[in-house]
């Protein structure tokens, strides 16, 4: 492909990628609340390196984030499996959630759950595969 | 609005069928794709639409929009993303395989059985 | 779970242990731990027989599916246990003469005796459940096992063709049964054979009667190889001969007999069962022996006299039910019948074992099996000589040995045909006891020529691939220690009459039982000189006359054209069938994938618009719908024109605008139906789809439209618009009827309470419907392997790039 120049995507790209990456993870943590979630959160995240990917080109995302995708896309499925497989634990049916309320020091009176662990299974598993998939065509072109 | 999105779903179904009967790989790929937006759609609409506030717990409010639908189409959205995936890249890997999109020079039986 | 279930299993849970026993111990005969399976089984199966001589039986049940009235409950009375102990028996003899049959160096031993193994719980399985669809589950498992063992050899082709013709066979015999089973099911109620058993009276009279009996017959009569679906037994043969010894002629063939002794009482007081299983055994009977005569190979010799037995017992079995009808007579002479059947199957399992084994010894030594190559083999082999004689002269029915025996009560049970006055038996009746004198005949001829061809005559070693030795002493052991049960059984026959036989018959007539008869069984060499003696005279005479003019009538073997044997018709109708399943699926299969989306849409359309007419199901509620906002038409009509676009757009880019339009206007929808969370999804879904568009442009041709002719869009247009309708009234209906409360108010209400949360789209997303979203990911992470599959494995050879 012929080298074109696009500094200003490219500066653009600098700035605005950690504000979407940090937004994905806001919406990530606020899901259970307000609009958000797993698969929102994760999009997002794919969307920013995606846009870091259009913006230079693979080698550099790979410089960036030295991460298998496939292996993310894995590792999320397997969280999902044991967060539901946790719950077998205390007698429970498979992917039986619970939660508390935890005081603690920052935060205050915080409510845990576990449902945010399955979430973060399928946070991993919509970054690996919107990543597996575009870094692949990407590759072979 | 439940008749004007049915309308408006039954033209959607309309032309993607039409796309994906046609002989080009690309315009088959482009049928499913609006064959997954008029099936959300029509998962909504079939709840009925705008029957309260949007389904996040609010102090006051009482009625809310169904959530399960919503719930379903968001599953849906996402696997729908994953197949037309999956269909770009079976669409031109089948192109550079066989040389050709057009679905008519595409046949599968001979010499497979 | 009782002890005796876990026997019934335990060559189930054995076989597991097979493959890495082969691999773990290469230099000791896998065999050597497979045999002791059916030792131990027997050792256990023997307790049960003081038990059961004293009228007793032992009823073991294991809850397997009781919503459907299916428990796994074991029955161990007289019948089923002789059955088990020759399972047991019959199989640890076979067992050890494999071990010196098949070589531990050349064979794939593993998958042998797992197979066999495997056959062995089957069989178990199906002579002790008392559940007809356990018993019918064995039943296929004894059919794939059968499969599995014809086909040992696979790249034999003969015994490709043996095993798929078996398996066809049985299996559409299996599957009649099924459907017996289930009529027997919907008269009485219950899948329990005793049961239905108590309830026999009653289901005589029932319509279903009738077919029901049919099937189950079908099922029994396809299994024992009796005419006309003998066909597979002598196809069967290219199994290796432990196999043809152990399946085929001593068990797997017996389940039909088994079967037919097992439904005796819930059947036999119809006169259809009388005639139909005496008449297909006494045929069955006729033709098996006819027939092994012309035989060259000493295998289908066996398989024919196989044949040949199993309608003998048949048809022992259906005239015994002519006991049940003259439960009044004191001294009961039909129940000679049933005694002798119970007999001869005993006997059968003895010498023909044995002269299968005896088969196996000269074929494994000599290199062929083929009678115009063997003769003189006595100096060379006289064991073998001395097993072969010993075990065909019972099959003739010669004394002193056990054959003699049941071949006298046999025909003495054929005789009193004569005497019976039921079913119009006096008239056609009278065929009887002619055929089964001719086929007696036809016996002694094969058996003699059996053993005189093979080991007298003129030696002719050079025609021999190898050359003849005796065999090794331990394949000898099993044969030997059969055809000393010949003469002990012939000597001592009484051994078995008040152990296994009375307890058999009382089993198979236990109305009799009821009524008071007492089943007496004595068992005589010398009864005077009766019309039997005569008649066995009579075959010894007429036989012998026969061998020696042999060469004389073989003629008349060749008189039926192969095209009008059953075999050829099996092999037409196969070869039609199967022709005619390629033409009539390449008529529809065309290979063009709009042919295949044609049916698809049409069948869709097709069905669900005559739906909605038939049942009357379209409706439409105009009273309570939403408002619709003057901007929402805006949006509606943009959707419509750019999905619109996408057809007419003659670049590609054009589409790819024009889709995206059509998605980003879906995630506006999403805002006004107050879902936010797909509005957010969707929005970055086609933002995210899109740039994957443009980067697989790049791989696709440049141009891409293809001249499609008029007629072709026209029919297209008639589809598109069909489907478009047909979604538009069902989306109308749904919305306009309401058979019942949405469940979402439980989600509503709950998701502070349960979840903890506030989002009740992501609560039920990842907690009350957190299998969904599960399986969702796993589908997401395969597509995403299958994409990157795709590009980085290419298809040819599969090597990475």
């Amino acid at each position: 492909m012929k080298k074109t120049n696009d500094v200003i995507l490219q500066t653009v790209t600098k700035i605005i990628t950690f504000m979407i990456i940090l937004f994905s993870i806001d919406l990530f943590f606020s899901g259970h609340y307000t609009p958000g979630g797993g698969f929102i959160g994760g999009l997002m995240t794919a969307a920013a390196l995606l846009l870091i990917l259009l913006a230079y080109d693979i080698k550099t995302l790979q410089v960036i984030l030295h991460v298998d995708f496939k292996l993310m896309t894995a590792t999320g499925l397997l969280i999902a499996i044991l967060t539901g497989t946790g719950a077998l634990l205390f007698n429970e049916p498979f992917l039986k959630h619970a939660f508390d309320y935890i005081n603690l020091p920052i935060l205050g009176e915080t409510s845990l759950h576990t449902a945010v662990l399955f979430d973060i299974g399928v946070y991993l598993v919509v970054i690996g595969v919107t990543m597996t998939i575009i870094q692949t065509i990407g590759e072979s072109e | 609005m439940e008749i004007l999105m049915s309308i408006v779903i039954g033209i959607l179904f309309m032309c993607a069928t039409y796309l994906i009967l046609s002989k080009s790989l690309l315009r088959i790929i482009f049928g499913t794709l609006i064959i997954s937006h008029a099936v959300h759609l029509l998962v909504l609409t079939m709840s009925g639409l705008k029957r309260g506030a949007a389904p996040i717990l609010t102090d006051g409010v009482t009625a809310y929009t169904d959530p399960l639908p919503q719930a379903l189409v968001l599953t849906a959205i996402v696997i729908a993303f994953g197949v037309t995936a999956f269909f770009l890249v079976l669409g031109f890997r089948a192109y550079q395989e066989i040389g050709t999109d057009n679905m008519d020079e595409m046949r599968g039986t001979e010499g497979n059985d | 779970m009782s002890l005796l279930h876990l026997a019934i299993l335990l060559p189930f849970l054995s076989a597991v242990l097979i493959p890495f026993l082969f691999k773990g111990f290469r230099n000791i005969h896998t065999g050597w731990f497979v045999l002791l399976v059916p030792l131990v089984l027997f050792i256990y199966f023997i307790q049960y027989l003081p038990l059961t001589s004293d009228g007793n039986t032992v009823t073991k049940t294991f809850e397997w599916i009781p919503s459907l009235g299916i428990d796994f409950t074991a029955h161990v009375d007289g019948l089923g246990l002789l059955f088990a102990l020759l399972i047991t028996g019959i199989g640890s003899l076979v067992v050890l003469y494999s071990i010196y049959y098949l070589a531990k160096e050349k064979e794939a031993l593993h998958n042998f005796y797992v197979y066999l193994l495997m056959f062995m719980g089957a069989m178990l399985g199906v002579v002790l459940s008392d559940n007809l669809i356990v018993l019918y589950m064995f039943w296929e498992f004894t059919s794939i096992s059968s499969f599995l063992l014809i086909g040992y050899w696979y790249d034999r082709e003969r015994s490709r063709y043996g095993a798929q013709k078996s398996m066809l066979i049985t299996v559409f015999g299996g599957l009649s049964m099924l459907g017996g089973i289930v009529l027997l099911y919907i008269m009485g109620g219950t899948f329990s054979i005793q049961e239905l058993i108590n309830m026999s009276e009653s289901l005589i009279t029932d319509p279903l009667f009738v077919p029901a009996l049919l099937l189950i017959l079908l099922g029994a009569f396809t299994k024992s190889a009796q005419f006309p679906f003998h066909i597979w037994l002598p196809d069967a043969m290219e199994a290796p001969t432990p196999v043809s010894a152990y399946l085929h002629s001593a068990t797997m063939v017996k389940a039909g007999i088994y079967l037919v002794a097992r439904m005796s009482p819930v059947f036999a007081e119809s006169g259809l069962w009388l005639w139909l299983v005496a008449g297909f055994g006494i045929i069955t009977l006729f033709w098996g022996s006819f027939n092994a005569v012309k035989q060259t190979d000493l295998k289908a010799i066996l398989a024919y006299s196989t044949i040949s037995q199993l309608g003998l017992i048949m048809s022992l079995l259906g005239l015994g039910a002519a006991a049940l009808h003259y439960d009044q007579l004191d001294d009961n002479i039909y129940m000679i019948a049933t005694i002798a059947a119970v007999f001869h199957l005993i006997n059968h399992a003895t010498f023909k074992g044995s002269l299968f084994m005896m088969v196996g010894i000269v074929d494994h030594e000599t290199g062929t099996r083929d009678i115009r190559k063997l003769g003189g083999l006595v100096n060379l082999m006289p064991i073998t000589f001395t097993i072969a004689i010993i075990g065909s002269f019972s099959m003739a029915g010669l004394p002193p040995f056990n054959g003699f025996l049941s071949k006298e009560m046999f025909l003495t049970g054929m005789l009193s045909v004569f005497e019976l006055d039921l079913f119009n038996l006096s008239t056609w009746g009278v065929l009887f006891p002619v055929l089964a004198w001719i086929a007696s005949v036809f016996t002694f001829v094969y058996s003699i020529k059996l053993v005189f061809k093979t080991f007298l005559g003129k030696p002719q070693f050079d025609k021999l691939p190898k050359k003849p030795h005796e065999a090794p002493i331990g394949m000898l052991i099993s044969p030997i220690i059969l055809v000393s049960l010949v003469i002990i059984f012939g000597f001592f026959p009484n051994l078995l009459s008040n152990s296994m036989i009375k307890p058999a018959v009382e089993a198979i007539l236990p109305s009799l039982v009821d009524s008071g008869q007492t089943v007496d069984v004595n068992i005589y060499f010398w009864h005077g000189f009766t019309p039997e003696l005569f008649m066995t005279i009579g075959i010894i005479a007429v036989g012998a006359l026969l061998y020696a003019t042999l060469a004389k009538w073989q003629g008349i073997y060749n008189r039926i054209p192969e095209r009008f044997t059953l075999n050829g018709m099996y092999d037409a109708g196969l070869s039609l069938s199967e022709k005619g399943s390629l033409r009539l699926s390449n008529a529809y299969m065309t290979g063009f994938m709009r042919t295949y989306l044609v049916y698809i849409f049409s069948f869709f359309v097709a069905i669900l618009l005559s739906t909605l007419l038939i049942k009357d199901g379209f409706a439409i509620d105009t009273t309570d719908l939403a408002p619709i906002e003057f901007y929402e038409v805006i949006l509606a009509i943009i959707l419509v024109a750019s999905a619109v676009t996408v057809i007419f757009a003659k670049s590609r880019i054009t589409s790819l605008i024009a889709v995206g339009a059509a998605g980003y206007t879906v995630a506006l929808f999403f805002v006004l139906f107050r879902a936010p969370d797909l509005a957010l999804t969707q929005l970055v879904i086609e933002t995210v789809s899109v740039s994957l568009f443009l980067l697989c442009f790049y791989h696709f041709p440049r141009i891409s439209r293809n001249i499609e002719r008029i007629g072709f869009k026209l029919g297209n247009a008639v589809i598109s618009v069909l489907v478009g309708l047909t979604i538009t009234l069902i989306s109308i209906s749904s919305f306009s009827s309401r058979s019942f409360e949405s469940i979402s108010q439980y989600h509503i209400d709950n998701v502070y309470d349960l979840a903890a949360g506030g989002n009740m789209v992501n609560v039920i997303l990842v907690d009350f419907r957190g299998f969904d979203t599960l399986f969702e990911i796993a589908v997401l992470a395969i597509a995403a392997m299958g994409i990157y599959a795709m590009i980085r494995y290419r298809a040819a050879g599969g090597k990475e790039e």
